[in-house]
C-alpha cells in the first residue's frame, strides 16, 4: 500500500491548501463553469459551429490538477478538453474565438473545438481518436526524462477510453520506462451514450486495473476540487521524484449530453438531480464559506469572472474569419504544404 | 569508399546522426541488443547504451505515439516498425495524429521524427508481411516518403531524414538488406525530394523504386543489348517530396514513360507520376504511359506465386519491347 492508495480525507477544517490557493481554484473553477455555458449559449445562437463536448460538472477534475501543476509540465486531453486548456492559462478569447471559429482562436480556427491547443501553456493537444494521446504522452514524458527537467505530463481521458488498447499499451509503456506521467481518468460513468458499467468487465475501468501494471489502486471524488489537488500532488510529487507514473480514476458526472447534439436521455431519472446536489462549485462555495471566507469576496469573484467571459465573448464575435491564406499553411515546417519541387 | 551492405548502411545512417546530436533517440522492437530482425541495427545498442537505443514492449501503437510526443518537447526519434504491414495496427498515430498536427495546431507543434521500416516482398514471407505500402503514407497529406535502393542512399537519406524538421517514413526494402554497395567514408547526408537518373537513354523513361531499381536498370542493359533501346532510368527515390522535375524533364527528352512499383495496381504511386505526367507533359509524350506493378491481389507465398507476381527484369524486358513497337 502506497501512500496514494489513501488519498487524505477531506475535512473543511483542514486547511493546508491555504487561503490564496482556494481562491484561485474558486476563480478557476468559476472561469471553467462560465466559460463552457458561454459556449453553449452560442451555439444556440449559431455562432458555435460544428461539435463539442462540455464537461459541466467535470470542472474540479481540470481545475484540481492545474492548480498541482508547474508552468512548464505538459497537459495531454481529449476533444473534451475546453477546461483542461483553459485551466492551463489559455486566454477565453482563444478558447471562444476557436469555437466561433475566428481568427483569434488559439488554432486560428484550424483545430476547432476538439482540437484546443496551446504548446506555450504546455497544453499539448486535444484528441479526437479514443486514445490515441497516451501513447504521446508516454512520449513527452520519455523526454521530460531524457532531458533530465523534472517535467510532468499529465493526460486526462475519459472511462470509455480504458477499453481501447492505446490505454493497455500507454500504461505498461510508463511503467516500465518508470516515465513521469500522471493518467487521469474521469469516470462521468458514460462513455458516449452508453453507462460504462454496462461495457466493461470491472466496476472501476481505470483503478481496477491498475494492478495489472503494477500500478496502486487509486479513486478520488472528482467533484471536490481539494481532494482532486491533494491526490494530484502527491501522484505529482513522486513522478518528479523518478518514481514512475500514475493511474488515478476520477469520479464525476457530466450534467450535460456527450455532445451538443445529445439530449443524454437515456440517464436514469433522478440521476443528474443526485449528481446536481454534488456540484464541484457549489460544493466548493459552501465549503469557502464554512472557512469563513467572506459572500462579499466571492460574490466579487463572481461577478468578475461573469465580466471576463462577457469581455473575451465580445473580443472573439469582432475576431474576423480566419484567412483563406491559412488554408495551405503548415503541413509543413517550411509554413507551407507543397510535396513536390 | 568503403563496401557496406545496404543493412550496414542503414546502422551507419543512424549512428552517424546519433553521434552528432544527443537529441537522436532510437526506439523500437529487439533493436537493442539483438540488433534488430533484420541486423540493420546491429552494433548501435552496444555503442550508445540503453538510454538511446530502446527495446520496447510489442505495442506499436506506443512506439509511434511515444515518438510522437517525444518529438513535439525536444527530441528527434527514430523508431522501428519491424515490418511496415504493421503500419496497419499504428495507422491512427500515424495517418490521424503525426501527419495532422503541425496544421491542425497552426504551426505550434514540430514533428521532427523518422519512421523506418522493412517493406516489400521477396522472402516468401507471405500476404502479411511482404507488403508494399509506401502508397499508403504517400496519400496521408503530412508525411514525407523515402524509399533508397542502394547502401549509399539509405545511410544519406536516413541521416536526411533526422535532419529534417517533418515526420519522415523511410521504407527500407527487405530483399536489398544482403546487397552490397560502394559507401563514402565520413559523413553522408542527402537531400529529400530529390530522384536520380542513374542511366541516360534517349527512348524512354522508365521510372522505379527500390527493389524496382535495380531490376529496371538491369532491364535497360538487356534491352540495350539486345534490341538497342536506350531506356533512362530513374529512381524515384522520394515520393514525398516528389521531384516532378527531373520525371517531367526526362520524359521531355525520350517522349515515353514506364514505371516500376511494387504495389498491387490500383493506387500505386506509379498512377500518380503517370496522372501528373499526363496533365503536364502531354504533348511531349509519343505513347500511352505503362504502369508495371503487381495485379491487385494480396501476396503468395510460394516462390513460384511470389516471384511471378513482383515485376521481374524479364516482365519489365517484355513490356518495354512490345510496347516500344
Ligand atoms: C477510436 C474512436 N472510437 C470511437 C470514437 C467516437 N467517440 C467519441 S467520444 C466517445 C465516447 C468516449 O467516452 P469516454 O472515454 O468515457 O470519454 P467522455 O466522452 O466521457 O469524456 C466515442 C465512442 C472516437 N472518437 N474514437
Amino acid at each position: 500500500m502506497t501512500a496514494l492508495d489513501q488519498p487524505r480525507p477531506v475535512s473543511v477544517a483542514d486547511d493546508d491548501i491555504g487561503r490564496e490557493k482556494r481562491l484561485r481554484m474558486f476563480r478557476l473553477l468559476l472561469e471553467l463553469r462560465l466559460t463552457e455555458k458561454r459556449a453553449y449559449d452560442l451555439f444556440l445562437q449559431n455562432l458555435v459551429k460544428g461539435t463539442s463536448h462540455l464537461s459541466l460538472g467535470q470542472e474540479a477534475v481540470a481545475a484540481g490538477f492545474a492548480l498541482g501543476m508547474r508552468r512548464d509540465d505538459y497537459t495531454f486531453c481529449t476533444y473534451r478538453g475546453h477546461a483542461h486548456t483553459l485551466a492551463r492559462g489559455v486566454s477565453m478569447t482563444g478558447v471562444l474565438g476557436e469555437l466561433m471559429g475566428r481568427e483569434c482562436g488559439v488554432t486560428g480556427g484550424k483545430g476547432g473545438s476538439m482540437h484546443l491547443t496551446s504548446v506555450e501553456h504546455g497544453a499539448m493537444g486535444s484528441y479526437a481518436i479514443i486514445g490515441a494521446h497516451l501513447p504521446v504522452a508516454c512520449g513527452a514524458a520519455w523526454s521530460a526524462q531524457y532531458r533530465g527537467t523534472d517535467q510532468v505530463t499529465v493526460c486526462f481521458f475519459g472511462d470509455g477510453t480504458t477499453n481501447i488498447g492505446t490505454f493497455h499499451e500507454a500504461l505498461n509503456f510508463a511503467v516500465i520506462w518508470k516515465l513521469p506521467v500522471v493518467f487521469v481518468c474521469e469516470n462521468n460513468l458514460y462513455m458516449e451514450y452508453t453507462p460504462i458499467g454496462t461495457v466493461t468487465a470491472v466496476e472501476h475501468p481505470a483503478a481496477d486495473r491498475a494492478a495489472a501494471y503494477g500500478l496502486p489502486r487509486v479513486i478520488v471524488d472528482g467533484n471536490d476540487a481539494d481532494a482532486v489537488f491533494r491526490t494530484a500532488s502527491q501522484a505529482f510529487a513522486r513522478a518528479r521524484a523518478g518514481e514512475g507514473p500514475a493511474l488515478i480514476e476520477a469520479m464525476t458526472y457530466r450534467h450535460s449530453g456527450h455532445s451538443r447534439a445529445d439530449p443524454a436521455q437515456y440517464r436514469p431519472k433522478g440521476e443528474l438531480e443526485q449528481w446536481l446536489q454534488r456540484d464541484p462549485i457549489k460544493i466548493y462555495r459552501e465549503r469557502l464559506v464554512s472557512l469563513g471566507f467572506a459572500e462579499t469576496d466571492l460574490g466579487a469573484i463572481e461577478a468578475d469572472t461573469e465580466r471576463r467571459v462577457n469581455e473575451a465573448t465580445e473580443a472573439a464575435k469582432a475576431s474576423p474569419p480566419p484567412p483563406l491564406s491559412l488554408i495551405e499553411k503548415d503541413v509543413w515546417a517550411d509554413g507551407g504544404a507543397a510535396w513536390r519541387n | 569508399m568503403a563496401e557496406l551492405t545496404y543493412r550496414d548502411a542503414v546502422a551507419a545512417g543512424i549512428a552517424q546522426e546519433m553521434a552528432r546530436d544527443e537529441r537522436v533517440v532510437f526506439l523500437g522492437e529487439d533493436i537493442g541488443a539483438a540488433g534488430g530482425v533484420f541486423k540493420a541495427t546491429v552494433g548501435l545498442f552496444e555503442r550508445f547504451g540503453p538510454r538511446r537505443v530502446r527495446d520496447t514492449p510489442i505495442s506499436e501503437q506506443a512506439i509511434i505515439g511515444a515518438a510522437m510526443g517525444a518529438a513535439m518537447t525536444g527530441l528527434k526519434p527514430i523508431a522501428e516498425i519491424m515490418f511496415s504491414d504493421f503500419f496497419g495496427v499504428c495507422w491512427d498515430m500515424i495517418a490521424n495524429e503525426i501527419a495532422k498536427t503541425r496544421y491542425m495546431t497552426n504551426g505550434q507543434i514540430s514533428l521532427p521524427l523518422v519512421i523506418r521500416t522493412a517493406n516489400g516482398a521477396g522472402s516468401r514471407f507471405g500476404a502479411q508481411h511482404s507488403q508494399s505500402v509506401e502508397n499508403w503514407a504517400m496519400a496521408i497529406p503530412g508525411l514525407k516518403v523515402v524509399a533508397p535502393s542502394t547502401p549509399a542512399d539509405v545511410k544519406a537519406l536516413i541521416a536526411a531524414a533526422v535532419r529534417d524538421p517533418d515526420p519522415v517514413i523511410v521504407f527500407e526494402h527487405k530483399s536489398l538488406y544482403p546487397i552490397k554497395g560502394e559507401v563514402p567514408d565520413g559523413e553522408t547526408v542527402d537531400t529529400l525530394g530529390t530522384a536520380k537518373i542513374l542511366r541516360a537513354g534517349k527512348d524512354c523513361t522508365i521510372a522505379a523504386l527500390a527493389l524496382m531499381v535495380p531490376r529496371a536498370l538491369e532491364a535497360a542493359e538487356r534491352l540495350h543489348a539486345e534490341d538497342g533501346i536506350a531506356c533512362e532510368v530513374i529512381d524515384v527515390r522520394s515520393l514525398v517530396p516528389l521531384d516532378t522535375r527531373t520525371l517531367l524533364s526526362s520524359v521531355g527528352k525520350t517522349a515515353r514513360l514506364y514505371t516500376v512499383e511494387e504495389n498491387p495496381r490500383l493506387c500505386g504511386w506509379g498512377a500518380e507520376i503517370a496522372s501528373i505526367v499526363a496533365e503536364e507533359g502531354f504533348w511531349s509524350l509519343d505513347a500511352p504511359i505503362v504502369r508495371i506493378t503487381t495485379p491487385h491481389i494480396p501476396l503468395p507465398a510460394a516462390d513460384a506465386l511470389e516471384d511471378a507476381t513482383i515485376p521481374s527484369v524479364e516482365r519489365i524486358v517484355e513490356t518495354v519491347r512490345r510496347t516500344m513497337g
